[in-house]
Parts: structure tokens; sequence; C-alpha cells
């Protein structure tokens, strides 16, 4: 547990709210009616079996998927449909469930790829190198070096990513995500396919990125020990709709929830 | 031994962001530049400037402006050569109207028409990729191939259908034409690649290459960092079809000195995109190597055997040409997929173990 008491422990304001939202593909519904919020400087986890539509969630969130009904508010502004630039440019970074880094770069270089939007030099001073230019990428990889400090990542720093084992490639990819100091950061299942050093190691660095930066967190997890270790507030789905929402010690005593995982007996 | 970093420790970031951090790297381009602008210029024989060192320079800068499209935001494209003729005739067209403006204004300045071609047939790659882009960009090659043959305009309603390059000088010393001589002209390439492949460099080690890459890698991944698909590939179209542009305009101006339609079909467009894919996609030193086995190969094995005094006859010789390059292609791709750059970056690896084996 990371903090005793009641869903108070979280501080701050709503950041996002997801109020209604439904989301089909055909004749699939993958999400139906969810309504949520994620409050600042908060761990929320999304949980659920597979199928339950957590990922199509994070989708939405981040301008993937455009919900047919429902709405999106992010810092205060309310919209029917995010689009993937808008979030990044709003604060909302994303790891995904297979790593999608840029596999022909390095780690470095995927890194400060992170750091696009916070970079202005024009066509012109980029063409020269000079000036504006090159003060930024002096400036930026600062930036990146701290990040790359703080996962512990020095010795990789100039390998193309698409060599490095998987549990790296991980570390990376939350690497620039971080690169983007991001206000909300969704992680989706950051420990998929880990042994339990790494997913120790994974751990810490969420819970650190959440101290030290202040970064609001969104994760979907399907180890259960982890979940109920980092989040402050789970969120559980099922084939699509929302079965419970409060802290990990309620989500674990909820009947729907425990139907869930466990199955009914008919 | 020689080629070795180790005691080169960079103290602030701006030293190790530097495109060659590496010192041995920066007097090795130091030495072949003065080869290049020195050596050659001065004890090269008439053959191995107009014949091998004009048209390998010039295709390199091709090769580097389909690399920018192609090797590095992973766009295929096979309208260079139409690019590239849209270069030439832009150039042509200029020079004809102003006379009075240097043509290395207009060589630089056709760039421009050729990249505002490239954007408008780089439109729909937002929706297409791959070979179907490869596709569509085929579209552009036939319809400029089109005009060029069928638009009397742009030719000035020459009788032959073909563009001749008028005299045109610099400071009184004629740089195209006839009159022109082949160090002059050799030096003007020479300017223009040099200029051009280090903003290449430049470019693709800075922000802007790193959208190209994220772009090219995994586009879901660079939409959500804030990376516009859109404005990045058809950034990256303008900026290929500007070199391409530029590196036909001195196909015609400083090499051939007039050029049929033909030139510019899409023979030219496979020519320099083997060039990319055997020197290696993704890296401009790669295009270099890329134009060199393509273009000087040949020409290599077509002027050796009769100066060895092996009695060939001529058309032998062309067949075994085509033979030994056709294999040569073959054999580069199954030993390194990744094209030339790659074994030239294996070979810099072992060169810095050496002689330990790793």
């Amino acid at each position: 547990m990371r903090a005793a008491g009641g869903p108070d422990v979280s501080v701050g304001d709503v950041l996002l709210s997801v109020e209604d939202v439904s989301l089909s593909f055909g004749g699939v519904r993958a999400v139906s009616g969810v309504s949520f919020d994620i409050r600042k400087g908060e761990i929320r986890a999304i949980i659920g079996p597979n199928g339950a539509g957590k990922t199509s969630m994070l989708n939405v969130i981040n301008g993937f998927y455009h919900p047919q009904k429902g709405r999106i508010t992010f810092k205060g502004e309310t919209r029917s449909r995010m689009r993937p630039h808008d979030a990044a440019y709003g604060g909302i970074a994303r790891t995904f469930q297979n790593v999608a880094l840029f596999r022909g770069m390095t780690a470095l270089d995927n890194i400060m790829a992170g750091r696009t939007l916070k970079m202005h030099a024009n066509f012109f001073w980029q063409l020269l190198r000079y000036g504006p230019a090159l003060r930024e990428e002096v400036e930026h990889r600062k930036r990146v070096e701290e990040i790359i400090d703080f996962l512990k990542i020095q010795e990789i720093r100039r390998v193309p990513v698409g060599r490095l084992p998987y549990g790296l490639q991980k570390r990376v990819e939350l690497g620039r995500a971080l690169a983007m100091e991001p206000e909300l950061l969704l992680l989706d299942e950051p420990m998929a396919g880990m042994n339990l050093e790494e997913k120790e190691d994974m751990s810490r660095f969420v819970l650190d990125v959440n101290d030290h930066y202040g970064t609001t967190i969104a994760l979907i997890e399907h180890d259960m020990g982890v979940v109920m270790d980092l989040s402050d507030r789970v969120v559980v789905l099922d084939h699509g709709i929302k079965i419970a929402d409060g802290t990990p010690d309620e989500v674990k005593r909820n009947q729907a929830v425990i139907d869930a995982y466990l199955g009914v007996a008919h | 031994m020689f080629y070795r970093e180790a005691g080169q420790f960079k103290t602030n970031y701006a030293a190790d962001v530097a495109v060659f951090p590496i010192l041995q790297d920066r007097i090795g381009l130091g030495i072949i530049l003065f080869i290049a602008a020195v050596i050659i210029p001065w004890f090269g024989s008439s053959f191995l400037i107009q014949a091998v060192m004009i048209p390998f320079l010039i295709f390199s800068l091709a090769a580097i402006g389909l690399n920018l499209l192609t090797g590095y935001t992973g766009l295929l494209s096979l309208g260079t050569g139409a690019f590239m003729g849209v270069g030439a005739y832009a150039c042509y067209k200029l020079t004809t109207y102003f006379p009075n403006v240097n043509i290395i204004i207009w060589i630089a300045a056709s760039g421009f028409f050729s990249a505002a071609i490239g954007v408008l047939f780089g439109l729909p790659s937002l929706r297409i990729k791959g070979f179907y882009l490869a596709v569509a960009t085929l579209a552009a090659q036939f319809f400029l191939s089109w005009c060029f043959i069928r638009q009397p305009w742009f030719y000035n309603y020459n009788v032959s259908g073909a563009i001749e390059v008028p005299t045109r000088s610099l400071f009184g010393v004629p740089i195209t034409g006839a009159t022109a001589t082949d160090t002059t002209r050799y030096f003007v390439v020479l300017g223009f690649v040099v200029v051009m492949t280090w903003a290449a460099s430049n470019l693709v080690h800075g922000r802007i290459g790193r959208m190209w890459m994220a772009v090219r890698d995994m586009d879901l991944a660079a939409e959500l960092t804030g990376i516009r698909l859109l404005p990045t590939k058809l950034l990256a179209f303008a900026t290929s079809s500007f070199y391409c542009g530029v590196a036909g305009a001195l196909l015609v101006f400083l090499w051939y000195g007039g050029a049929e339609p033909a030139v510019f079909d899409v023979n030219l467009s496979f020519f320099i995109l083997f060039m990319v894919i055997i020197g290696g996609l993704g890296s401009l030193t790669g295009s270099f190597f890329g134009a060199a086995l393509i273009f000087i190969m040949p020409i290599v094995l077509r002027y050796f055997p009769p100066k060895l005094g092996i009695p060939i006859h001529p058309a032998t010789v062309e067949h075994i040409q085509y033979m030994v390059i056709g294999a040569l292609i073959i054999l580069f791709l199954i030993a390194e997929p990744a094209g030339l750059a790659r074994l030239w970056q294996i070979g810099k690896q072992k060169l810095r173990v050496w002689p330990f084996p790793y």
C-alpha cells in the first residue's frame, strides 16, 4: 500500500475526466458508457480481464480512437474527441503494450525525439546547425541526460534500440515519454513480460516519476501485486463496462470484481 | 591502432553533439576534401574530371536527396528522375527568361520549383505508404516525363525537342556551355555538393532528422510525441526534391551541356534508387558509396582491361561489365543488406579495436 486512508489520499483536483464514453467497432462494443476521473498527482490503475476495453480507453484518451458518444475533459477543457498531437501538446505522454520505439535510432535519439515539441529552432538554423539550433540541441541534451541518469541507462545511450533487450527497451520508452515532461503519463502494461527483478525496478521508476516530477500516472497492468502496491485508486473494466472504482482495498473486496476475475457459478 | 577515440574526452555537451565527435574522422574528412579540391583538379586528367568526378558528384547529390526521403523518412519514391527533370527545366526556363542573373543562383533556385512539385506529389503520402506510395510517385514520373516531351514551352519550342545549355559566366569565367573548362565546372559542382551535403548532415543530426526517422520507424508513436505526420512528410518531400532538382540542373548544365527529355525517364529514378539501396538507406556517406559503386565501377570495368593489355572486343567488355555489375550488386546485398554504409561502419568498428578481435 502506498498510503493509508481513503480516496482523499490523491492530492489535487481532477486533471482528466471521462464521461459516459462509448466506443464501438462495427458491431463490437469495446467501451460502453464508462465514466471516471484522474486527479492531479495520483497513480490511477485501470484493470480488468483480457478484452475489457482498457487499451481502447487509453487510445480514446490520447486520441487514437474517437468515441461515438461521451466527453473528455482535460485540464478544464471539454471535447468530444482528442487528436494525438493535441494530446501531446496538452501534456499527455504514453508508452505502449508492445514497445513502440523508433527502432532504427539510438536510445539517446529516441529520448531526444521525445523533446521535439519543446524545440523551436526553425529549418534554416537547423540547416546551419548553428545559433539557436545548436544552443537548443545542447540545452535539451542536458535535460535528456538527466532522464538517462534517472533511468540508469547511461551505458546504452548510443545503442540502436532494436538491439536492446526487452526490459531496457521498456525503460527507454518510459524515458521518451518522460522527455515530454507530461502532466499525465499513460502506461500500457509497463511490466508485461518482465521477470520479478525487472518488475521491481520498473515499479520503483513509476513511483519515483510520481514523486520527483509530480507526474500524474494512469497505468494498465495485469500483475495484481503491482497494481495494489502502486496505485492510489483503481478502476475496473469488464466487457467495456465499468464494474468498480475505488481504492485498491475497496476494489479487492468488491464482489463484481471477484466474479469478473474468477467467474461465477451458474 | 590509429583509429581510436580513447582519451578523447568530451567535457561539454556542445562537443558531444558535434556531427564528427571523433578527431580521426575530422582528419579523414579534411584529407578527402583536400584531395577533392586540390589534388584532383591539379593532377587529374580531363577524363577523370569530366567523365568520372563531375557525374559521380552529381549522382551522389541526387542519391542524398532520395535518401532523405526514402532512407530517413521511409517514403519510397520512384519519381526521382522527374524531380531532377523539374530542376533542369526550371533552371533552363529561368536562365532563358533572365539571362543576366547569375546561373549559380538559378541552379539553386531551380531546387525550389522541384520542391514545390515534390510537395504536390507528396500529398498522398499521408494516406498511402510503401509500394502504393511508390506507384503514386511513379504517376508523377510519367506525368512530368510527358510534360517534358509534349509541351514545347518547356524546351522553348526548340525543333530538336531538347534543351541546349547557353554559355553563362561568373566573374568573366564561363561556367556553363561549350567554352567552360572541365576544372571550372568541377569546382562549381564540388561547391554545390559540399555545401548541400554539409547542410543535409546538419539536418539529419538535429530535430528535423529525428522527426523524419521517428515517422519512418513508428508513425503512431511519432504522432504521440507531438510530431504532425503530414507536415513532416511534406517537408521530407520538399527537401528531397530540392536536392534532386539541384542535381538535375547540375546534370544538364554542368555535365551533359544539353538534354533530351528521355534523360529524365524512369530509368534515372531506378538508377538513383539503386544507389541509395546499395549505399545504405539512411546514410549520407552511403549515398556516395552507392553512387561510386553504380556509376564508377562500370567505368573502371570498361577501361581497365584494355589498359592492362587484355585483348577483349569492346562489345564483349560491355556485356561482361553488365554481368559483373549485376553479380556485384547481388553479392553486396547478400553480404550486407543494410548497404555499403553498414560495411563501412563495421570496418570502422574493427579498426577501432584492432589488433584485437573485440
